[in-house]
C-alpha cells in the first residue's frame, strides 16, 4: 500500500478542491487518501440459488481510482451495483454481509436508497441518455432532488458539462436531443449528468466497452481528473486501461476477490498464480 | 450506377426468374402450392377492393346534404346525431378507460414481480375480457347498467359498457409501449437516486406515448365501429342528449343506425352512403393508430441506432 | 454531506406507497370486471335453465317463446353457431394459411407492406359494413344460384370467414416468421424446392402457432353477431340444408333482446351463458396452445 503523509485534503482543503481549474489538478502528483469511503465486509451475494459473490473483503479509499478487473462473469459489476443499492431492482438478488459507506450501513431496510444513490452516482456500460435534450438530461438529477430555480440549473448544468470537458462541444446546442450526440459524447454527458447531484463516489461500469478509442481516451483523462473531486470506482475488461489511470486493482474470479492492492504492485508482482495467469493473458 | 449496369442487372434479374420458373415446371407438386399460395393472396385481396369498390361506389351519389341535416327524420335519415352521439360516448368511454387501462399497464409493467400470483390472474382476466363478444358484454351491460344499476336504456349505460369493452386494448398496447422502452433508461434514473413514480411519470411514459396514443386511437376505432354491445345499451334513439338528463336519455350510435337503416331494407342508397362513412371514419382511425405505433418503434429504438 | 439514514422525507414515501396502491386497484379492475361479468351472467342465467329444464334447454329443438306454454329449446342454435362457425374455418381457414404463407414466403418486400396494409383494413371494417355487404352481395348471388331466398347458413359461413381472414392471417404469419431460417436452409440443403421447404419443412414447424390462429378464428366466428343476423335468415329451427336458414346463438340473443320479458329475456340471457361457456373454452385452449407453443433451438 501506498502511504502518503500529505492527504489531498491537507494540500487543498475539500471544498476547494471541488472548484479545481483544469491545470491545477493534473500538476499535484496524485496523493492518496487515508480516508475510506467504501468498506465492504463478508458480502455474499445470491442470485436465487447461484452464488455470485462469495466472501467479499474490501475497503474503497476516498479520492482514488479503484479498479475491479477479472474475466466476465467474475461478480465485478455485480459487487459494484452493491454500493449504490442497483441490485434491489433485481428480484432474486439477496445480499448477506456489510457494506458500509463512511462508517454507515448501506444494505439496511432503513436506508433511503434515492438518497444513497444521490451520493453514489452511476454510470453505466452503454450510453443510455434519456430521450430528452442535453439540458434536460443534465438537470434531471438536481430537479429530482427539488432543484427549481433556472438560475442555478443553468449554472449548474454549465459547470458540470464543464468538468465533463463536454461544454464546447454542445454549449449552443443544449436543447438538442442528446440522442442526437456521438457515443463518446453520450458518454461523457451521462457522466456530467451523474456529477450534476454532486455524489460523493462515482460508479463506473466498463464505461469505455462501447466506445472508439478517441472516445475512451478522453474519457480516461476525464476520470482522471474528477478523482480529486471524487472516489472513483470502476469495473474494467481492459487491463491496459486499469494499469494507466488506476491507484487500486482488485481481481476477481469466480465471485471472489483474488488479489486487491495497488495497481502498480499488482500488474507487477502478483502475488496469487491465478492473478498472474490472467494478466498474463493465459485466460479470461 | 450506370446505364449498362442496369441493363446487365436488368438481363440478370430475367434470367433468374425464367431459371426459377423451369425448375417449377419440372416439379409440378412445387408449381401447385406456390399457385395455391398466389390465389389465396389474390383472393383476400381481392375480397376487400371488391368490398371497398362497392362500397365507395354505391355510397358516394348518396352522399348529400340531406344525410348531414342536423335533426334526423325519417326522410331526411341524416346521420349527424347519430356521428355526434358516437363523438360523445368515445370521447367519455376513453375518460373512463384510459387512466384505469394506462394505470393497470403501468401496474403490470413497473411495480409486479412478474412471478407473483396477483399478477397472473390479473394477466389471465385481462385475456379473457379480450376474448369475450360483443354480444355478451352487450347482454350484461343489458343486465347491469341497464336494469341493475336502473340506469335505462341511456348514454351513460353504453359508454359504460363499451369501457369495458376497450379496457383490454388499453391495457395490451399500454403495457406494449412501457415494455419497448428500453431498462437503460429506468437505471439512469434510479442510478440518479429519482423513486418509481418520479422514474415512471418523466422517463418511461413520455417515452411510450406515441404506442398508447396508438392504443387509444385504436379503441376509438372499436367503439366507432361497435353495435352489438351499445344496441341495448345506449338504445336507439336517432338524437342527440341535451339537458337535464343528458347522460340518461337513451342514444343512437353511427353503427347502430347503419343496422337499422339497413336491416329496414328501404334505404338502399343511405345505407351505402351510411356505411361509407363509418368505414372510412374506421379505416383513418386505424391508420393514425398504426402511424403513432411505428413513432414508438422508432423512438424507442433510435438509441440503439445512433451507436 | 447529510445522512442517508432518516427516510429523507415522508411525504415522498407515502406518495409512492399510494400511487402503487391506486394502480393495483387500476389493475385489479379487469379481475372485477370478469368477475362481475360471471356473477351477472351466470345468477340470472343458471336459475333460468334450471326452470325451463337442463335437457330441455340444451337438447329442445323447439324454440317458441310466444307459445302458451312456450319453449326454450336452444339446440338449433348451438347447432347454428357450430354449423357456420365450421363453414368460416373450412373456407377462411386454407386461404388464411396459404395467403399468410404468400405474405411470409413468396411476397416482395412492396408487396408484402401493400397486403399487411390490406389486411389490417379488413381488420378494421366494422361488423355492420361486412354484414350490409354480405346482405346485398353474398345474399343475392346464394338466392340466384339456387333459387332460394338466399339468407342462409351458406351466406352466414362466407361472411364469417371473410371476416376471420385478417385474425387467421396476421397470427399466422407471426408464426411463420419466427421459424428459424436453419430449418428453410436445411431442406434447401437437401435438394428440396423452395416450395418443398417452405410447405414440408417451415410450415409444419409453425404449426402450433398456426393451430392457434385457427382457435382464435373460431372464438370470433362463433362470437360475431351483427354481420351474422343480416345474412343467416334467423329462423330458429334446426338447420336441414345449408342453402336455408338458420339461427345462432349471437343473433338469437340480438333478434329477441328488444321485446323480450321475463323468462323470454332470461333465457335469452342462459343463450349467453351457453355462449359464454363455449367462448371460455375456446380461450382456454388458446391460451394452453399458446404457453405450450414450439421453443425453436436458441431463441
Amino acid at each position: 500500500m501506498m502511504n502518503q503523509e500529505i492527504t489531498m485534503e491537507e494540500i487543498l482543503g475539500h471544498d476547494v478542491a471541488r472548484d479545481f481549474t483544469d491545470e491545477a489538478v493534473l500538476d499535484i502528483p496524485a496523493p492518496l487518501s487515508d480516508k475510506i469511503a467504501f468498506e465492504i465486509r463478508d458480502v455474499d451475494l445470491f442470485y436465487g440459488d447461484f452464488q455470485a459473490l462469495k466472501n467479499v473483503n474490501m475497503d474503497i479509499r476516498q479520492n482514488a481510482i479503484t479498479t475491479f478487473i477479472g474475466p466476465s462473469g467474475c461478480g465485478k459489476s455485480t459487487l459494484l451495483r452493491c454500493l449504490n443499492r442497483m441490485n434491489d431492482l433485481i428480484e432474486s438478488c439477496r445480499v448477506e454481509g456489510t457494506i458500509s459507506l463512511y462508517g454507515e450501513n448501506i444494505g439496511g431496510n432503513n436506508i433511503d436508497v434515492n438518497m444513497l444513490r444521490k451520493r453514489v452516482g452511476m454510470v453505466f456500460q452503454k450510453p443510455n441518455p434519456f430521450p430528452m435534450s442535453i439540458y434536460d438530461n443534465i438537470a434531471y438529477g438536481p430537479r429530482t432532488h427539488g432543484m427549481r430555480s433556472r438560475a442555478k440549473l443553468d449554472d449548474l448544468v454549465e459547470s458540470v458539462l464543464r468538468e465533463a470537458v463536454l461544454w464546447d462541444e454542445v454549449k449552443d446546442s443544449l436543447r438538442k436531443s442528446a440522442l442526437a450526440l456521438s457515443g463518446g459524447q453520450q458518454q461523457r454527458l451521462c457522466i456530467a449528468r451523474a456529477l450534476a447531484v454532486r455524489p460523493d463516489v462515482l460508479l463506473l461500469d466498463e464505461p469505455t466497452s462501447a466506445l472508439d478509442p478517441i472516445s475512451t481516451s478522453k474519457i480516461e483523462d476525464l476520470v482522471m481528473r474528477l478523482k480529486s473531486t471524487y472516489t472513483i470506482v470502476m469495473v474494467t475488461h481492459n487491463m491496459q486501461q486499469a494499469v494507466r489511470i488506476s491507484d487500486e486493482t482488485a481481481f476477481f474470479l469466480l465471485g471472489e476477490v483474488i488479489e486487491m492492492t495497488d495497481t502498480k504492485s499488482l500488474f507487477a508482482m502478483p502475488t496469487d498464480r491465478r492473478t498472474e495467469a490472467y494478466i498474463t493473458g493465459r485466460f479470461g | 450506377m450506370t446505364a449498362a449496369d442496369q441493363h446487365a442487372l436488368r438481363r440478370e434479374r430475367a434470367l433468374r426468374k425464367r431459371l426459377e420458373w423451369r425448375i417449377l415446371l419440372k416439379h409440378p407438386a412445387s408449381l401447385l402450392m406456390r399457385l395455391a399460395a398466389y390465389t389465396a393472396a389474390f383472393l383476400t385481396v381481392g375480397v376487400l377492393l371488391y368490398l371497398l369498390v362497392h362500397n365507395i361506389v354505391r355510397g358516394i351519389p348518396h352522399l348529400n346534404g340531406n344525410l348531414f341535416a342536423w335533426k334526423y327524420s325519417s326522410e331526411n335519415l341524416s346521420l349527424v346525431p347519430a356521428l355526434i352521439n358516437t363523438l360523445i360516448m368515445t370521447a367519455l368511454a376513453l375518460l373512463l378507460a384510459v387512466p384505469i387501462g394506462v394505470g393497470a399497464a403501468i401496474y403490470l409493467v413497473e411495480y409486479s414481480q412478474q412471478t407473483s400470483k396477483i399478477i397472473r390472474v390479473i394477466r389471465l382476466t385481462t385475456e379473457t375480457l379480450a376474448g369475450i363478444p360483443s354480444i355478451v358484454y352487450g347482454l350484461f351491460g343489458s343486465l347491469f347498467f341497464v336494469r341493475f344499476l336502473g340506469w335505462g336504456m341511456s348514454l351513460i349505460a353504453g359508454t359504460c359498457t363499451m369501457a369495458i369493452v376497450i379496457l383490454p386494448l388499453v391495457i395490451r398496447s399500454t403495457e406494449e409501449a412501457l415494455l419497448a422502452v428500453p431498462d437503460a433508461w429506468r437505471e439512469a434514473s434510479y442510478a440518479l437516486g429519482a423513486g418509481k413514480l418520479r422514474t415512471v411519470f418523466t422517463v418511461v411514459l413520455p417515452a411510450a406515448i406515441p404506442g398508447i396514443l396508438a392504443g387509444i386511437i385504436l379503441a376509438t376505432g372499436r367503439i366507432v365501429g361497435e353495435s352489438a354491445a351499445v344496441m341495448y345499451t345506449a338504445g336507439s334513439v336517432a338524437e342527440i342528449p341535451s339537458g337535464r338528463n343528458f347522460f340518461r336519455d337513451p342514444v343512437r350510435t353511427l353503427a347502430v343506425h347503419m343496422y337499422i337503416l339497413s336491416s329496414e331494407g328501404l334505404h338502399p342508397g343511405s345505407s351505402y352512403a351510411t356505411g361509407l362513412v363509418l368505414m372510412v371514419m374506421v379505416l383513418i382511425l386505424n391508420t393514425l393508430s398504426r402511424y403513432f405505433a411505428k413513432r414508438l418503434r422508432t423512438k424507442a429504438g433510435q438509441k440503439d441506432a445512433n451507436e | 454531506m447529510n445522512a442517508i439514514r432518516k427516510p429523507q422525507v415522508r411525504r415522498v414515501r407515502i406518495k409512492e406507497l399510494l400511487m402503487k396502491i391506486i394502480f393495483l386497484s387500476a389493475a385489479l379492475f379487469s379481475t372485477a370486471a370478469v368477475l362481475i361479468i360471471c356473477l351477472f351472467l351466470f345468477a340470472r342465467g343458471i336459475p333460468a335453465i334450471n326452470e325451463i329444464g337442463w335437457l330441455n334447454f340444451l337438447t329442445g329443438t323447439r324454440w317458441k317463446p310466444s307459445d302458451v306454454p312456450p319453449s326454450f329449446g336452444i339446440l338449433p342454435m348451438i347447432v347454428g353457431s357450430v354449423y357456420a362457425t365450421g363453414l368460416a374455418i373450412a373456407m377462411g381457414g386454407p386461404v388464411g394459411i396459404l395467403a399468410a404463407i404468400f405474405i411470409s414466403k413468396f411476397s416482395p418486400p412492396k408487396i408484402r407492406r401493400f397486403i399487411n396494409a390490406a389486411v389490417g383494413l379488413m381488420a378494421g371494417i366494422p361488423s355492420v359494413v361486412y354484414g350490409y355487404f354480405g346482405m346485398v352481395v353474398i345474399v343475392p348471388a346464394i338466392g340466384n344460384a339456387f333459387g332460394v331466398s338466399g339468407a342462409s347458413l351458406l351466406a352466414a359461413g362466407i361472411m364469417l370467414a371473410i371476416m376471420i381472414l385478417p385474425t387467421i392471417i396476421q397470427l399466422s404469419v407471426s408464426a411463420i416468421d419466427a421459424v428459424p431460417a436453419t430449418y428453410y436452409e436445411g431442406a434447401l440443403a437437401v435438394g428440396a424446392t423452395h416450395e418443398q421447404s417452405v410447405f414440408r419443412v417451415v410450415v409444419p414447424a409453425a404449426r402450433s402457432g398456426v393451430l392457434s390462429a385457427i382457435i382464435l378464428g373460431v372464438g370470433r366466428a362463433i362470437g360475431e353477431t351483427m354481420a351474422v343476423t343480416m345474412v343467416i335468415g334467423n329462423q330458429a329451427v334446426m338447420p336441414d340444408s345449408l342453402i336455408h336458414g338458420a339461427r345462432t346463438m349471437t343473433t338469437n340473443i340480438i333478434t329477441e333482446m328488444g321485446y323480450a320479458v321475463d323468462l323470454h329475456y332470461d333465457a335469452l340471457i342462459a343463450t349467453g351463458v351457453v355462449l359464454f361457456v363455449f367462448i371460455l373454452i375456446i380461450n382456454f385452449s388458446f391460451s394452453i396452445l399458446k404457453n405450450r407453443g414450439i421453443k425453436y433451438d436458441g431463441s
